[in-house]
Order: structure tokens, then sequence, then C-alpha cells
């Protein structure tokens, strides 16, 4: 079915149904996260890439048009590009250990430790909660942090602020006018 | 989208849910799946969806646009001062401990609840001033055009 969606998303020419689609996309993403048991993963998933990226899809949709330009260049390149850095990745599956596997560096590194020590450090239930915010604290910090600088740079790129800097044109036009 | 009853309805029933929900999520994310990032992303759907059924306006007005800026650096101060306060405490940067020495396991709970209010908030704060900033941009379509 993702697959199916994928196709649907690369062949359809109407945008407004491609943001629909990649929706799609990312629920069926989500319950394929939840099969696997990651269920911090699927929820993720679900809230922002179908919930908020669909809605920010949508507003940029109503500032451009609703259909994507007919492409005169040839495919043959793009095909090519994406082919190979499919079968490089095949490739680099290879290597993986096997799915489910109790030897990955996963399972055996630190990840034990942690499950081990969590009930005894911080007596909390959920072990991704504990290692997101006590553990690895200051990744998450950086991630806040990175959440932030993204705000602030849409906003001052698209103009979030544009109003109070009118208003500010406004007082000083104003201004001028008094001392003229 | 005045004349959409059903839209209308079916959204104030559902905003009071998702705010509820987000709540949820936020303060219960040690227990059970979820967390500030996911919290604060379903609270701005919230605000989201109020401001794109009833209008921009309306969803300012709860929730101005000033108070978003504010909201969005006020996280992670929140997140980043609880380190600080720990360090203040005399112990390492985001040591949780530091916040009941005497059951370092309390202050773990709490301190995991703080930070993950803090990315909340910020994500909270950040995806509704995204939304702000596109919406006030679009011109107003008629319902046709969509």
């Amino acid at each position: 079915m993702l697959i199916v969606t994928a196709v649907t998303v690369v062949k359809t020419r109407s945008l407004f149904a491609i943001v629909a689609l990649s929706g799609v996309f990312s629920l069926l993403s989500a319950l394929l996260f939840i099969t696997w048991d990651a269920v911090d993963v699927a929820f993720t998933e679900a809230a922002v890439g179908a919930g908020i990226s669909t809605v920010l899809m949508l507003g940029t949709l109503a500032l451009t048009s609703r259909a994507e330009k007919e492409s005169a260049k040839s495919n043959l390149l793009p095909l090519f590009a994406v082919v190979l850095a499919g079968a490089v990745m095949f490739y680099g599956t290879l290597d993986m250990p096997e799915f489910g596997s109790p030897e990955t560096p996963v399972q055996t590194h630190v990840g034990p430790d942690y499950l081990k020590r969590i009930p005894d450090d911080i007596h909390v239930p959920n072990a991704v909660t504990a290692i997101l915010a006590s553990y690895r604290g200051y990744d998450t910090l950086g991630e806040t942090a990175v959440v932030f600088a993204a705000g602030i740079g849409v906003l001052m790129l698209i103009g979030g602020l544009r109003r109070r800097r009118i208003n500010d044109d406004d007082k000083n036009s104003s201004d001028t006018k008094d001392t003229t | 989208m005045r004349h959409h009853l059903i839209l209308r309805v079916i959204t104030k029933l559902l905003v009071g849910t998702i705010f509820l929900f987000a709540l949820y999520v936020q303060f219960h994310g040690d227990y059970s799946p979820g967390g500030g990032f996911q919290a604060g992303v379903i609270m701005a759907v919230g605000f989201i969806l109020y401001g794109i059924v009833f209008s921009l306006a309306k969803a300012q007005k709860v929730f101005p646009p000033w108070l978003v800026h504010k909201l969005l650096a006020f996280g992670v101060l929140l997140y980043a001062g609880t380190g600080i306060y720990s360090m203040l405490m005399g112990y390492g940067y985001l040591d949780y401990t530091a916040i009941d020495p005497h059951h370092p396991s309390h202050g773990q709970h709490l301190g995991i609840l703080i930070v993950e209010l803090g990315v909340g908030i910020t994500v909270t704060g950040v995806m509704v001033a995204i939304y702000y900033a596109f919406a006030a941009r679009a011109p107003i379509l008629s319902d046709e055009d969509w």
C-alpha cells in the first residue's frame, strides 16, 4: 500500500491530491511503525507527517498554483539516479543483521544497560521518555533549540513578524509628517 | 466557511478533545507513548483546526501572535533553565537529582516532566507561529476555488 501511494503521488499532476496522498502515506507508515512496536515513532509520524505537514502544505498551495507544470526534460537521468541510489541502499542492507536478531549492536551495546538501570534510577515506565529526557537530555535540548531556530527562521523569511514592522513604519511616517 | 455547519459543529466538539488529548500525552509521557514533541504538535493542531474552520482572526484572538512568539522562546529557556538550576544546586548540567536530592528518582521524574513541558511549549509555539505566518499571507479563497 505504501508503494502504491508513492507511485500515485509521482503520477498525479494535481498538487492538491498529492498533498492529501502524502498524508495517507504518513498514516500508513505510522501503522507500519506500530506493527514494529515503535509506538513513539508512530505517534510522531501520525501527528507531524499526517497532521501538521499536510496543513502547512495546503497553506503553501494556497499561495501558489494548484497543478504541477508539465516537465519538458527527459525522465531518464532522474530515473537512473533513483535506481542507483536504491541499489546502493539495498547493497547496504545486505550487511545489516537479520531483522529482530538479538545480536544487533543496538541490543548488545548500551541498550540493555539503560533498560536495566531505568527502573532503579528514574522509576519511569516508558523507557523512551526516560532515555530522551534524562540520559540523553543534552540531545533533546539540542533538538528543542533546532525546532526553535527553525521557527525563528521561517518567521524571518516569510514575515510572521511583519506586522510589527509595518506598525513601526506607520509610526515613523506619522513622525515625519509631524516634523514637516 | 460560514455556511459549513457540520464542519463548525464537529470542530467545536473536537478542539476541546484535542487539547485534552495533548495535555494527556504531555503529562502522561513517562507512562505511555508520547512526550513533549508529540503533545506540542497535537496542541498546535487544535489551534490550527480552529483557525482553518473559523477564521485566522478568531484563532489569533484566542492565542495572539505576540504570546506565541514569547512562548516559543520560553520553552527553550525553561529547558535550559532546568539545567542551570541543577548547576546552581551543585550538580551536573541537566542532572535532575538536584530538584529533589533526598529522592533522586522523584527528582528525575519532576525533571523529565519539566523539560518535556519546555519541549511541548516550544513545539506548540513554533508550529502555530509557522501556521500564522503562512495563513496571514495566503489570499482568502472562496470555497469554489478548492
